[in-house]
């Protein structure tokens, strides 16, 4: 470590600005554009929440909020503006690589830098919020819970996560970020090779947002444990709180290996210790293995909530009870353990025996038969269904061809003789591209169309739903099936430049789609401000416009602060589609009791600020900076734990009057039948015209 | 679902008296749970990466060289008594005894943490003079990545245990206040089961292998 | 009041079994390495045994877990932890010592 100043090694020329002044170039003009944009981003904002002076709202009823459902919808505003950055990213690299043998516009170091942020930004800062966001949003409602476990600290996780991921913003204006990919595989990002600041923001924002998860894992485990309905046992939960319980446990014992490794990288980078330096018995191998000890882990705490949002999907829209509840618990669980007996597949070729590799690449083959399982119970849910090809069904049987391609595709590469082969190609990315996009990415997409209604009480437009699903199920053809083909041609990946001419039509092709791809994260957008402009027409007051199974949908849309006038009392799976066969879907209730709910707090921002200061100060060495901000952290944290009145009542009596308003709006509602879900008359009142099939 | 009635909480629980305490505490007790649950993974991988590089001393002094086992006796046996004393501190709690007697044994346990800490550090002192510092090899930084991470876990309990003192006082004994001393007394027994893990690893182990 | 100050006598009792079960089994760890030097693998083998059976006693008798209905949810998580544990810490070492020997890092 060396002297530094009162900015640390903050300087001047730490500013791309500073590059396009003294050479402008194509790849200083992308750097600064990409900053540029980032700044006119802020300052567009910040002018619109001024000029409609929403200032004071947007603190009182969201960021102080400890609402799960505010906080959830928060998590999923933060993953679509950094799911543009990644996507933006994406299409950047695409060019590149499309230019032409030799070509290009971008330096190795700048394209470097790209794959880099898309990565950890479409992990950990779209993945990962926009799975918490629904789940958030979700479980209390399903559970018949008033929140979740731990309110405050949901909201220090949004917190973390948030200042971890405008660290990543912050790089794209203050030096640079890590060059290692989103893995940052040391000694490369060690400090003999990497001295400069890109490693370190890998590093911070990865230590941050992997404790804002962890906490979040908490939360969720307890509040599925603990918070359930009466009669909600555990055989009775929708499948979807099943995936979130798994994923839960993945978080709880997966984000350690990432946390250990991030902060061993820092220890070698900051401290000069010999975790995983070249020379003085460091070993870079231990590094690959912790990582992965996570990564692996990490991939199916992302796909199990999007299996289980498929789940619910397919049930409502076939009309039907959701096939083999029983296998898709036990196969949920299974893949959950499974996942974390293979994480030497990602490196086969380090070195092993051939015992070790055989061992662990059957393990990964087993994770198929679970995988499997659903599938199977997916198909025979719509069989014989009663459906209807409204947005979340549309993604679910793109999904379901297209997960299957990137689950075999995983299969083959399961196979360690094999994976010699195509390891560190195209292939690999085309493999896991096809696995996240048609899985997560999808998932996360059905479910936003599924339950915005719910959130917001209106639906979302049905038209630009199926164009975003068109734009999304062919951009993604085009842009990653054709990696297949030059990932087994040879082309390795994360390559900025290249020279076999017979790689050219397959990268053309990739980048046509990634402008697909492009025009389809414009058609959400697009579908999201239609669908504001004609809200008036799509109000679905009552709460249940797609005749739907959970109880998530027995309640107002949007739903009241406590969810629940009255927690139900649950007496079967899919109690709620019961209910409605029975006639009894909305009972009045004999008696209303005082809510006490938690309090607004600013604790969540303060945390949130202040570890986004203490990343920055830690990243350009300004210790006193950073040793400032870990004392008022730990002060605020301390002195917040002396506050009492953390809770506020709701009386009986304003409970009752807005419970029996909505119960006087569901009885005048006129019933609506499935066929004209999607006409304006559907006011979220269903009229189940088909007995429910068993 | 209908929980037990009775302390339906594991591990430690504050008994029928304090049943409100009892119930109140029960989530956030089984969420702690969960928290060190995850702490010991942390912990569980330091010592996987500690056994793969005992033998990476780079020429460097090794554990025959550094460990005073003397000083890890004392060590041991002052842990092991602070977990009585916060145990009782718990006891007293649950069974009203007289304030005093709670403020007495977390006063104990207290004193006891910090000379566990005035102890450890000394050794890592000792350790540094004889050349024994993180920089000088891969055995060592793993050393010093586990076992002051066990070190600032005693004193985050310390500074813990201070702030639920002042809380005593300014609260009294209210749920609240109740359901934070289990859980300290829970992070406390935890960390007397990790340091077992680190004499019986990193100590005894790294003599034997290293 | 009688039958509360009797509870109150059996749980301290249970925390000085506890305690003093510990000092035992810690007292005869650093005799054995003391009497037997700390050379040989069959020494060591001891003094984790004795190691592991200081954490069930602790387990036991300071954390109260035992496999009564109540502590069931904290036995299967502490039992699901271990598993993952094991899973996590052999699965590192036999990785690592195999690259270890294959690699020829260390005299072997």
């Amino acid at each position: 470590m060396t002297e530094t100043g009162f900015f640390g090694r903050l300087t001047w020329d730490s500013f791309p600005i500073a590059g396009l002044m003294k050479d402008p170039n194509a790849n200083e003009i992308v750097a600064n554009a990409a900053a540029g944009v980032m700044i006119v981003g802020v300052i567009a904002v910040v002018g619109l929440l001024t000029w409609f002076r929403l200032w004071g709202p947007l603190w009182r009823n969201w960021l102080t909020s400890a609402d799960h459902k505010k906080i959830g919808i928060m998590y999923i505003v933060f993953a679509i503006v950094m799911l543009a950055r990644g996507v933006l990213e994406g299409v950047v690299m695409r060019a590149q690589q499309a230019a032409g043998p030799g070509e290009g516009f971008l330096e190795a170091e700048h394209f470097a830098e790209l794959f880099s942020t898309h990565g950890t930004i479409m992990i950990f800062f779209v993945a990962v919020p926009f799975v918490f966001g629904i789940a958030n949003f979700l479980i209390p409602l399903m559970i018949g819970a008033r929140d979740v476990a731990f309110p405050v600290m949901n909201q220090i996780s949004l917190g973390l996560t948030v200042s971890a991921g405008m660290m990543l913003m912050v790089s794209l204006v203050v030096g640079q970020f890590s060059t290692g990919g989103w893995t940052a595989y040391p000694p490369y990002t060690g400090a003999v090779f990497n001295p400069g600041v890109g490693p370190d923001y890998w590093i911070w924002a990865i230590v941050v947002s992997g404790s804002g998860t962890t906490l979040t894992g908490i939360n969720f485990a307890v509040t599925i444990y603990k918070l359930r309905a009466p009669g909600m046992t555990f055989m009775r939960l929708p499948i979807y709180c099943w995936t979130i319980i798994s994923s839960s446990i993945l978080i709880v014992f997966a984000m350690p290996p990432l946390g250990v490794a991030a902060l061993m990288l820092a220890a070698d980078r900051y401290l000069d210790f010999h975790f995983f330096t070249n020379d003085l018995g460091g070993n870079m191998m231990n590094y690959a293995n912790l990582f992965w000890l996570f990564g692996h882990p990490e991939v199916y705490l992302l796909v199990l909530p999007a299996y289980g949002i498929f789940s619910e999907v397919f049930a409502t829209f076939s009309a039907k009870r959701l096939y083999g509840y029983n296998s898709l618990v036990i196969a949920t669980m299974c893949i959950a353990v499974l996942s974390f007996t293979v994480w030497l597949h990602h490196f086969f070729t380090m070195g092993q025996s051939a015992l070790i590799n055989a061992v662990f690449g059957i393990a990964t083959m087993l994770i198929a038969i679970p995988t499997g399982v659903k599938v199977y119970d997916w198909m025979a849910t719509l069989y014989r269904g009663r459906i209807r090809f409204s947005v979340p069904m549309l993604y679910g049987l793109a999904f379901l061809m297209l997960f299957v391609i990137g689950g075999l595709s995983g299969v083959i590469l399961a196979n360690p003789t094999v994976d010699y082969q195509v390891h560190n190609t195209l292939f690999l990315v085309a493999h896991f591209h096809n696995v996240l996009l048609p899985g997560v990415l999808f998932g996360l997409l059905a479910g936003y169309n599924y339950w915005f209604p719910k959130a917001f009480g209106f639906r979302l437009n049905e038209a630009w739903g199926r164009i975003s699903v068109v734009l999304w199920t062919v951009g993604f053809m085009l842009t990653f099936l054709p990696l297949y083909f030059v990932g087994l041609m040879g082309m390795p990946r994360r390559s900025y430049s290249w020279e076999d001419p017979s790689f050219h039509p397959f990268m053309i092709v990739a980048f046509i789609g990634a402008f697909v791809i492009l025009s389809a994260l414009f058609s959400v957008i697009i579908q999201l401000w239609v669908s504001i402009r004609d809200r008036e027409k799509t109000q679905v007051p009552v709460g249940d416009p797609w005749d739907a199974r959970t109880l998530e949908w027995s309640i107002p849309a949007p739903p009241p602060p406590y969810n629940f006038a009255v927690i139900p009392q649950i007496t079967d799976r899919d109690d709620f589609a019961a209910a409605k066969e029975r006639g009894e879907a909305y009972p009045s209730p004999d008696q209303y009791e005082d809510i006490s709910m938690p309090r607004n707090t600013g604790i969540g921002f303060a945390i949130c600020v202040l570890s986004g200061i203490w990343m920055f100060a830690l990243v350009w060495w300004i210790w006193w900076l950073a040793a400032l901000v870990t004392v008022l952290m730990l002060l605020s944290f301390i002195l917040w734990t002396f506050r009492l009145d953390t809770e506020e009542v709701i009386p009986a009596e304003e409970v009752r009057k807005q419970h029996e308003a909505w119960l006087d709006l569901v009885n005048s509602a006129k019933p609506v039948d499935r066929d004209h879900e999607t006409a304006p008359e559907n006011r979220g009142l269903a009229r189940p015209d088909l007995k429910a099939v068993t | 679902m209908k929980r037990a009635p009775t302390h339906s909480y594991p591990g430690l629980n504050l008994g029928r008296r304090h049943a409100s305490a009892d119930k109140a505490s029960e989530v956030v007790t089984f969420g702690f749970w969960v928290f060190l649950m995850s702490d010991l993974v942390y912990f569980g991988l330091m010592f996987a990466i500690y056994i793969t590089m005992i033998d990476a001393q780079a020429g460097g002094p090794g554990p025959h060289d550094l460990f005073n086992m003397t000083s890890i006796f004392a060590q041991t046996l002052i842990l092991l008594t602070s977990s009585l004393t916060v145990g009782l501190a718990m006891l007293a709690l649950k069974y009203n005894l007289p304030r005093w007697r709670i403020v007495f044994w977390f006063s104990v346990t207290l004193v006891l943490g910090i000379c566990f800490l005035v102890l450890e550090i000394r050794d890592f002192m000792d350790m540094a003079e004889k050349g024994g510092i993180p920089q000088r090899s891969g055995f060592l930084s793993a050393f010093y990545g586990l076992v002051p991470l066990h070190g600032v876990h005693v004193a985050a309990g310390c500074l813990w245990l201070v702030v639920l003192g002042i809380q005593l006082r300014v609260f009294g004994l209210t749920d609240l206040v109740m359901s934070r001393v289990v859980r300290l007394a829970l992070f406390w027994h935890f960390l007397d089961l990790i340091w077992i893990g680190i004499i019986t690893i990193v100590y005894f182990g790294g003599l034997t292998y290293g | 009041m009688d039958k509360r100050s009797e509870m109150h006598r059996r749980e301290q009792r249970r925390y000085v079994i506890g305690y003093g079960g510990s000092l035992l089994l810690t007292g005869t760890v650093f005799t054995i390495a003391y009497v037997f030097g700390i050379e040989t693998k069959g020494v060591y083998l001891a003094i984790a045994m004795l190691g592991l059976a200081q954490l069930v006693v602790q387990l036991v008798y300071f954390l109260h877990i035992d496999r009564r209905r109540s502590s069931r949810e904290d036995l299967d998580l502490i039992l699901f932890s271990v598993l993952v544990l094991l899973i996590i810490i052999l699965g590192t070492v036999w990785i690592m010592g195999n690259l270890a020997v294959r690699m020829h890092t260390y005299p072997m």
